[in-house]
């Protein structure tokens, strides 16, 4: 490639924001007994390094499960074992088992910081320039740019390298993005294995799931049950079962040991949703406190039909007409609908909506753009509690001047560039007038980043009234929800009449 | 709407990379800080609780008040914001004060100031030519120039980590240069005299600046073999550029006069009284000069050529920033510092006379002087290669020659910056910094002109990736030896003479095509 100097150059700004955002404040730093994510981290290093596996998710007397226990997938844990023999050869203090707890030095959040980094660089960002690289439709200068918007997304680098998440997301949005990789260039094997690895670092990549199984199935019944297909359906079959037993071994002896594992990841004796979430239920709170009115069981069960509900369209639609771009959209779309109806949601699970929209940064610029400044505005609560806000807005003012340069989004909102053409000429059939979308949609947009602005003012400046202590951090959630609400519906608008187009051109054919 | 969409447009390049940067300025804002934040802050608490009667003779702190008067004005104009950011840090005896409001307000007073920095850049964009342009954004002139300007490694770690004001002294030039290539020259005197009299660093550029006016704008015709009319000369030139040159120094000098103070003054501002060397050496000719003569005391004691007991126990790089003696080779005085400089900018000077190149020939002739003061100088600081490296910028976008020495001069002399950090958090900055800009002035300048012959020869390619070994070694390598605590200089000694060498052959170079250039008339007829 001629350009490859601009892509590195590219990738080198990615990582100088990376580690500069590093150099700022963690969650919980200083702040015992608890501490926060970066200390559980470190916790699990502790753990998997000085007590055999067998002991790792069960209750102890050297692991009190109360106090960071690992409630992540195998891959996880194995990741911090690793971690912690690098540890272990640099300071054995690090992960000494009991007295570490809590440790914090300048030398160890250099440790855990570079650990990030690494680990982005070997994952999440080959996967993005391969990406970018693989892209055919568009010009070699768009894909660089492309690459970078998607490696200044602030949210994903706050939240790994400011925040410090209490799992390496890169890692395993890096997965499912090799994952996506595959499954878009027909690599289906690889892709499947890609995901089925990115599914046992983190359990929330389930939300990626169903477009994923959706559309390889799709592309199964595609080539005829009968022949190629069944052929393709039993080797995906295999090539899960085995990832998961390759990453399960240690587990699989016991009966016990699996259950316990499966309790750790899926809690669900917890509340409907913690903390501030931009989700659909945290949001209704504000009206009615279901959380209190609703036995526990109903609460499961009401969120798993609206969830339900809410993806079934698009996977029906993803499995009867398997395209690459309808793929991309799906995933956002089910991402969307598990962040905003699903059981037991962080806040920041937004990431796995991004990870999707970034993808189709270059399909539809203007949205994708509003849509990733609105998912990092949502975790605002989040980054003021660890001092994050003078990164926070940076690195949110540089992704979307790199956006709107390299995209000139702006001239993007006619109905043709939103995708947006078959669902008005639809609509029109029936009201004719119907041409004011764009306006609208453009009005929208100026309309929320006004109020994104002025909350993020509202909340650095004001304290907030005595009675209502979280009065901005609702708020913030409160309007991320309608945001979110009004994307899905556009994304969902876009799959169904986007398929619909595709078959079009091949009637007249 | 409408403005929303001008700023951000597709055509609007500019804005984007001078918004950009600013951006990543911002993020360094939790960096590393050196004592030259101690020294802005002491100043600006000077400026602003004391009388001018006591700026210059003040010395609670260590760190003086050493910059030309207009420097304090601007000190005092800043505390006066200050003031509404942390009145504690404008107390003289509130010595190493660093709240964070403090750190904030004096690093986005450097982000601020170097809005005239990015306004000289874009003037500079204006008047170059350049090679043709190219269909593709990424490969026209201006383009890459302003990303060399604007991204400059060497500023960016300089100013925005390590802490200085470079940015917008090095604007003021940029903008009295673009000046002069504007026909503006009256302008570009005013601007250059205002900027001595913010830092008088850059006294080393006077004498390109002076002959340049002289010559070109004093004498107003050639004859046509390219000497000079001598009856061509126009005193009311001369008189205008001496009266601004003295208004201007009247302003700032003036009241210190008045105070009967002058004298005060520049002792301050010219402290010989300091080393040869900066405690980490400039990579310049006395580094080759000082590492020459450790070489050869070495040997002298194996040799048992050299008694022991003569050789002088404080060696140069113990730290120090002392006078000291070479054990083999004569001492150097500064007034010998100061006749090499004269003798060396000389020829350039020459050259500037009597075959004068427009303003093209001024630039070379100011970068060859801001080169051989570096070179020669006395007590240089390696922060001074900027002083080269901004000018060359413009060069190296014309010319493929002046591309390839550009790209060796400021690789080299970027690198000579490492030492200035020395943390562990900013190790990766450095290093990433460092490789953004290389790679990317490497390559656009290499297929800027990949119609002509490669940039670089064998040797200087070789000499060139040998800066990535030497990083290794020491920054990762020598760290974990038993030489740590023998020899804690080494890394600083090789990086030093490694850079000298690139240096001094940049210096050659651009000396060899100066003097081998064929005056103007010659190259029209061709």
């Amino acid at each position: 490639m001629e350009k490859w100097y601009l892509m590195t150059a590219v990738v080198l700004i990615g990582l100088t924001v990376r580690w500069t955002v590093s150099l700022n404040s963690y969650s919980g730093a200083g702040k015992p007994p608890m501490f926060g994510d970066y200390e559980a981290q470190r916790h699990w290093q502790e753990i998997t390094f000085n007590l055999p596996i067998k002991q790792w998710y069960f209750n102890s007397s050297d692991n009190n499960l109360q106090y960071w226990g690992l409630d992540y997938p195998p891959l996880t844990a194995y990741h911090s074992l690793l971690c912690a023999y690098v540890a272990e050869f640099i300071n054995p203090d690090w992960i000494a088992l009991h007295t570490s707890r809590g440790y914090e030095s300048q030398a160890h959040k250099l440790f855990m910081r570079t650990t990030v980094l690494i680990a982005d660089l070997l994952i999440y960002i080959p996967a993005v320039v391969l990406y970018c690289c693989c892209l055919k439709e568009i010009s070699i200068k768009k894909r660089i740019a492309k690459v970078l918007c998607i490696l200044l997304y602030p949210g994903l680098i706050l939240i790994d390298y400011g925040h410090f998440q209490n799992i390496y997301n890169s890692v395993s949005l890096g997965f499912a993005l090799w994952g996506v990789l595959g499954v878009c260039y027909d690599w289906d094997l690889l892709g499947s294995l890609a995901f089925c690895l990115a599914i046992n670092y983190k359990q929330m990549e389930l939300y990626h799931s169903l477009p994923f199984f959706c559309f390889l199935l799709g592309k199964c019944f595609k080539k005829g049950l009968k022949g190629k297909g069944f052929v393709l359906l039993i080797k995906l079959a295999c090539t899960v079962v085995a990832a998961f037993l390759l990453c399960w071994m240690p587990f699989f002896t016991e009966r016990e040991q699996t259950l316990q594992v499966l309790r750790r990841l899926f809690p669900v004796d917890r509340g409907l949703f913690e903390d501030k979430v931009a989700n659909v239920w945290c949001s209704f709170s504000v009206f009615l406190k279901i959380k209190d009115i609703l036995p526990h069981h109903i609460q499961i069960i009401i969120s798993f039909c609206f969830t339900f509900l809410s993806l079934l369209p698009a996977c029906i639609k993803l499995t009867l007409h398997p395209s690459p771009k309808g793929f991309k959209f799906t995933l956002v779309s089910c991402a969307l609908s598990f962040f905003l109806f699903s059981f037991q949601v962080h806040e920041k699970s937004i990431l796995l909506v991004s990870l999707p929209v970034c993808l189709v940064l270059s399909e539809i610029p203007f949205m994708s753009t509003w849509f990733l400044l609105v998912s990092t505005f949502s975790m605002l609560p989040l980054l003021l509690k660890d001092e994050l806000l003078m990164p926070s807005v940076v690195t949110m003012m540089a992704f979307f001047i790199a956006c709107a340069t390299s995209f000139s989004i702006f001239e993007k909102t006619s109905e043709e560039e939103l995708q947006l053409k078959s669902f008005s000429i639809s609509v029109r059939k029936y009201f004719p007038c119907f041409t004011f979308l764009p306006r609208i949609i453009l009005h929208l947009f100026l309309f929320s980043v006004i109020t994104m602005v002025l909350l993020t003012l509202m909340t650095v400046t004001l304290d907030p009234p005595q009675r209502l202590p979280d009065l901005f951090s609702v708020l913030v959630c409160f309007v991320s929800c309608l945001n979110f609400l009004f994307f899905w519906v556009y994304f969902n608008i876009i799959i169904m009449w986007d398929s619909k187009n595709g078959r079009n051109p091949k009637k007249i054919n | 709407m409408a403005a929303l969409r001008v700023a951000t447009g597709a055509g609007n390049w500019f804005s984007a990379l001078a918004l950009g940067v600013t951006l990543l300025k911002c993020l360094l804002i939790p960096t590393y800080h050196s004592t030259d934040f101690e020294v802005h802050r002491n100043w600006l608490a000077i400026t602003h609780s004391l009388p001018i009667s006591q700026w210059y003779y003040e010395a609670t702190s260590e760190w003086t008040l050493d910059y030309p008067p207009f420097f304090a004005w601007f000190e005092y104009a800043l505390s006066h914001v200050a003031k509404y950011f942390d009145q504690e840090m404008l107390n003289v005896h509130n010595l190493n004060y660093s709240s964070s409001r403090t750190l904030l307000f004096q690093r986005f007073s450097v982000i601020f100031t170097d809005a005239l920095f990015v306004y000289a850049v874009y003037e500079c964009c204006k008047c170059i030519e350049g090679k043709k342009a190219g269909k593709e954004l990424t490969e026209k002139p201006k383009f890459i120039l302003s990303v060399l300007l604007l991204w400059n490694f060497g500023l960016l770690i300089v100013d925005h980590i390590h802490f200085q004001y470079n940015g917008f002294l090095s604007g003021l030039m940029l903008l009295s240069i673009a000046r002069l290539f504007q026909k503006r020259h009256m302008e570009g005197a005013f601007l250059f005299a205002v900027l001595l009299h913010f830092k008088h660093i850059y006294l080393y550029v006077a004498p390109a600046y002076g002959i340049y006016l002289l010559r070109s704008y004093c004498f107003t015709a050639n004859k046509p073999d390219g000497s000079i009319r001598w009856n061509s000369f126009s005193f009311v030139r001369l008189i205008s550029l001496g009266l601004i040159v003295f208004l201007v120094s009247a302003l700032s000098l003036g009241p210190f006069l008045a105070l009967n103070q002058l004298p005060q003054v520049f002792s301050r501002l010219f402290p010989f009284k300091r080393g040869l060397c900066h405690a980490y050496w400039a990579p310049n000719f006395w580094a080759l000069y000082s590492a020459l003569d450790k070489v050869l005391s070495v040997i002298g004691l194996e040799l048992k050529l050299l008694d022991p007991n003569k050789v002088p126990k404080a060696s140069m790089t113990s730290g120090l920033v002392q006078q000291f003696q070479h054990t083999v080779l004569p001492s150097v005085t500064p007034l010998a510092t100061l006749i090499c400089t004269l003798i060396a900018i000389l020829p350039s000077i020459f050259c500037l006379w009597f075959k004068p190149q427009g303003p093209r020939g001024f630039l070379r002739c100011l970068i060859l002087c801001a080169l051989s003061s570096f070179m020669f100088g006395w007590h240089v600081h390696e922060k001074a290669i900027l002083l080269a490296v901004l000018p060359m910028s413009l060069l190296s976008v014309g010319k493929a020659g002046d591309a390839s020495i550009f790209l060796i001069l400021t690789t080299t002399g970027h690198y000579s910056l490492f030492p200035l950090l020395f943390t562990a958090p900013e190790l990766p900055i450095k290093i990433l910094l460092m490789l953004l800009f290389t790679i990317y002035s490497i390559s656009s300048l290499k297929t800027l002109f990949r119609k002509e012959k490669p940039l670089f020869n064998w040797m200087e390619t070789f000499y060139l990736l040998g800066l990535g070994p030497l990083e290794v070694f020491c920054e990762f390598v020598f760290p974990f030896t038993s030489w740590k605590l023998k020899y804690p200089f080494i890394p600083l000694l090789l990086t030093s003479v490694y850079c000298a060498v690139g240096i001094t052959y940049a210096w050659f170079r651009l000396y060899v095509s100066v003097l081998s250039d064929p005056p103007v008339g010659k190259t029209k007829k061709q």
